[in-house]
């Protein structure tokens, strides 16, 4: 074995690990954070095959940014702990399904790939950037007007409505509002 | 570290198996949790296999495609974990539970 795949057999060993308690921990603030985890060793594997830039952009979008969206959503919502709470009555089927997707899958991979070898290269992040911009504009530029649209939809869906029955009192609007005078403290002096 | 690139080596198997792994968690964790920010991680867990399975095969053909639709993926699973946590707190705010088997309004 060379020494990549022993760095790789730890990192993917600590990945693995970490998914399978992230789906079978009972306390969901654990489970976000086996993810964190997950998420880490998968950031781990694309630097060691030489996917620098993807390797940041895992670490800066997925463990900064989604991490933090998902454990302020479980901070807002009711976070209930206990397996009844967390798992419904399908965990037999459900876990059948998935041991039948990974034997499946491994059957696969052995059957197809077994043997093979990928020769690393370091990938330059400029070559990257002139694969995306030469080849591959029109999908960035779809991607970039998908942003922009669930940027505006996760801030319509989670406004509170402000229905015509509210109070008018409360619409005063942040800017033009009157701050109550306070009487001036004794001493004090203009 | 170039250099010790030069004829470095990886089994792809394992980077597969790997991604499988991931793969099948959250197939199991979409189908078994009754949470709903749980059901959203597990998605994530299958997206990032996904991902893994794509960067695997671009270093495998040393073609950079599979590394350039990574990031795609990326940003939309960023966009979908940002509408997704969106409509469950405002089912949060109406209902009280977030749990998906109680959620059934909109079934038959």
């Amino acid at each position: 074995m060379s020494a990549q795949e022993i760095v790789f057999v730890v990192i993917g060993g600590i990945g693995g690990i970490a998914a399978i308690r992230l789906v079978t921990s009972r306390n969901v603030v654990h489970a976000a954070l086996y993810l964190v985890v997950t998420l880490a060793m998968v950031g781990g594997t694309y630097l060691l095959v030489a996917a620098e830039f993807l390797a940041w952009a895992q670490v800066l979008i997925y463990v900064g940014a989604i991490i933090v969206l998902v454990l302020f959503s479980l901070m807002l919502t009711k976070a209930p702990i206990g397996r009844e709470a967390l798992d419904n009555q399908q965990r037999g089927i459900a876990a059948l399904v998935g041991a039948g997707v990974l034997v499946g899958l491994v059957f696969l991979i052995q059957d197809r790939f077994n043997g093979q070898r990928v020769h690393l290269q370091p990938v330059r992040t400029a070559q990257l950037g002139v694969s995306i911009f030469r080849d591959f504009v029109l999908p960035f530029e779809v991607v970039s007007v998908l942003l922009l649209a669930a940027l505006i939809g996760a801030v319509v869906i989670a406004r509170k409505d402000e229905g015509p029955g509210e109070p008018p009192e409360r619409r005063v609007p942040l800017i033009g509002r009157r701050e109550p005078v306070l009487p001036p403290r004794e001493g004090a002096r203009r | 570290m170039i250099a010790a690139l030069a004829d470095a080596t990886i089994r792809l198997p394992f980077l597969l198996i790997f991604a499988a792994v991931l793969f099948s968690a959250g197939v199991y964790g979409v189908l078994a949790r009754r949470n709903g920010v749980l059901v959203l991680m597990s998605i994530e867990l299958m997206l990032n296999a996904v991902n893994v399975n794509l960067v695997a095969f671009s270093a495998y053909l040393h073609q950079l495609t599979g590394q350039v639709f990574a990031l795609f993926v990326i940003t939309v699973a960023a966009a979908e974990i940002g509408i997704g946590l969106a409509i469950v707190i405002l089912i949060y705010r109406n209902r009280e539970t977030i749990n998906v088997d109680e959620i059934n309004l909109l079934k038959w």
